[in-house]
């Protein structure tokens, strides 16, 4: 498994990709937290970083497609998943050291909005006066949102050969399962169907976890998640033995 | 180190791509595994190294069955799939220290390692390439490089010299019979010239199934029976004559005076067909032997007879 995680790291830095989200991610939350008019901490006057942690998931719901669509795609349609499967690793250890690939990469381009805490936590008057508890949590979300993603990524780019493909039903299903359930919940002919159905979308529990409220149900749900889309994606790579 | 194919099959739907196939490959042997595109290799060699499941039959790698010991005899193969798939974004020593670790190979035996195959594979000068820069010629090195590198028992190329220019060819050929020593290697191809020259036993299937399993030796001998002949004759001759000829089974007229001729080999047909030119006065202008080879063999046992 580390053989394939290092494999699929050296890749994203050879093939420019690591760069490259890293670059937009940063630069696409630097404009909407310092420097657009309508969402700046700046112009808000409260020592937050809501933007970061509000926008965040959508800039991620892009991204995080384009960095797994490669992943079982590409392998695919140039044959090197025969040279993968044929040799000494399972199929776990090819799906699982992608998954992980693709999140350290998500993790990275995340780790540097840090600044953005010290900033803030600067400029706050008094200086520190900042909900640093509800940060943590926000971090510890975003990063599980990230993990999530890359799961359903991989799912996605399991599905089909066609990179374009894979992207479009990956940032469809993150949608879905980032606002989608919320929003079907909020149709009001559910009755107490509706908290249920909220539930098994991402953002009820990325709120309570931005709350700086570290729930064990909460973690649960990212991670059972995760575990589903990955034994979904192992399944369908079994699939050639059928 | 022995592979042991035992009744395969491989069904796509109703078509039979490996139809009820069996054969044994000895430890230090080199198979060619011969057929026209299309004949079952590819899927036959893809079951044998635990990519594809059989429809039914065992495949038995060094005493590992493929489908219940995968992971064992995944480590004992190694493999160079057909068209040679490799990571074009990444660098020669990168690759080959990934497969490596996929082996498990520890970092300080991996370093000499790693040296040691590419001098072997020829690639010293481009290995500090992205294989993605690199000719056809030399990422068909970096396959084999990688399908040799934790020194597998077991060498299954799925035709290796393909796209190669014929110095290329020549030393992939000596590279393979190099190492060939004390491993196992099948390798498919449909080159006959390349039977000819590295192989002791070759299989022909067609369609799924086995047509020849011999030596390369007795396959030429069986070859060597019958001669054809290319004759031509300044003008017209009579064909009835040719006929009347003792030996003669096959006649062919290709344009004016002359002829492809095929008979058996102890029936001395050039000595009789110069003789009947000088008895009926025609001019014989020239007289070739076609030569008999193993592509003849394979034409003849693969033509399809629908």
């Amino acid at each position: 498994m580390l053989a394939v995680f290092q494999k699929e790291i050296s890749l994203f830095l050879n093939s420019l990709i690591a760069y490259i989200v890293i670059g937009v991610f940063l630069t696409g939350i630097g404009l909407l937290t310092w420097i657009f008019p309508n969402t700046n901490v700046l112009d808000y006057g409260y020592a937050s970083l809501d933007t970061l942690f509000d926008l965040g998931p959508y800039v991620l719901m892009f991204l995080i497609p384009a960095i797994t669509m490669r992943t079982l795609a590409e392998e695919r349609k140039t044959g090197t998943i025969e040279l993968l499967l044929t040799r000494p690793l399972t199929d776990w250890d090819i799906v699982f050291g992608k998954f992980l690939a693709s999140w350290a990469l998500v993790i990275f381009s995340i780790l540097p909005t840090l600044i953005y805490y010290v900033s803030v936590y600067q400029l706050g008057n008094p200086t520190g006066n900042i909900d640093t508890p509800g940060i943590i949590g926000s971090y510890i979300g975003l990063i599980l949102l990230g993990g999530l993603f890359a799961a359903i990524g991989m799912f996605a780019s399991s599905l089909t050969d066609n990179q374009i493909v894979s992207f479009i039903l990956a940032v469809f299903f993150c949608f879905i399962f980032f606002d989608g359930f919320e929003a079907i919940a909020n149709i009001d002919v559910w009755g107490t169907l509706s908290l249920l159905i909220s539930q098994i979308g991402i953002v009820y529990h990325y709120k309570t976890l931005s709350k700086g409220l570290l729930d064990l149900r909460d973690l649960v749900y990212f991670f059972s998640v995760m575990a589903f889309f990955l034994a979904t994606t192992f399944t369908i790579i079994r699939s050639r033995k059928w | 180190m022995s592979i042991i194919v035992k009744d395969l099959v491989k069904a796509y739907g109703t078509q039979k791509a490996v139809d009820h196939i069996s054969f044994e490959v000895q430890p230090g042997e080199i198979l060619g595994f011969l057929g026209p595109n299309g004949a079952g290799k590819s899927t036959t060699m893809k079951i044998a190294t635990g990519y594809i499941p059989s429809t039914s039959g065992t495949v038995l790698v060094d005493g590992f069955d493929v489908t219940e010991q995968s992971l064992e005899v995944r480590k004992i193969v190694g493999y160079l799939p057909e068209h040679n798939p490799l990571y074009l974004d990444m660098y020669v020593h990168e690759y080959l220290r990934f497969i490596g670790k996929v082996h498990k190979i520890p970092s300080v035996k991996l370093k000499p390692r790693i040296k040691e195959i590419i001098q072997m594979a020829g690639l010293e000068v481009e290995q500090n390439k992205q294989i993605g820069s690199l000719s056809k010629g030399y990422r068909q090195r970096v396959g084999l490089a990688q399908a040799l590198l934790h020194d597998p028992k077991v060498l299954i190329l799925d035709e290796p010299t393909t796209g190669l220019d014929p110095n290329q060819i020549v030393e992939i050929r000596n590279l393979i019979k190099q190492i060939s020593q004390e491993k196992t290697v099948v390798f498919s191809t449909h080159i006959m010239q390349e039977v000819q020259a590295i192989c002791d036993r070759a299989i022909i299937i067609n369609r799924g199934s086995i047509v020849a399993d011999q030596s390369v030796e007795s396959l030429k001998a069986g070859a060597a029976d019958r001669i054809t002949l290319l004759v031509e004759w300044a003008g017209e001759i009579d064909e009835s004559m040719l006929q009347s000829l003792e030996g003669v089974d096959q006649l062919e007229n290709l344009h004016t005076g002359k002829w492809k001729i095929s008979g058996s080999k102890t029936s001395d047909l050039r000595k009789k067909l110069v003789n009947l030119s000088a008895a009926q006065n025609w001019d014989l202008m020239g007289l070739t032997v076609e030569e008999h080879s193993l592509e003849n063999v394979f034409r003849e046992l693969t033509a399809t007879k629908d």
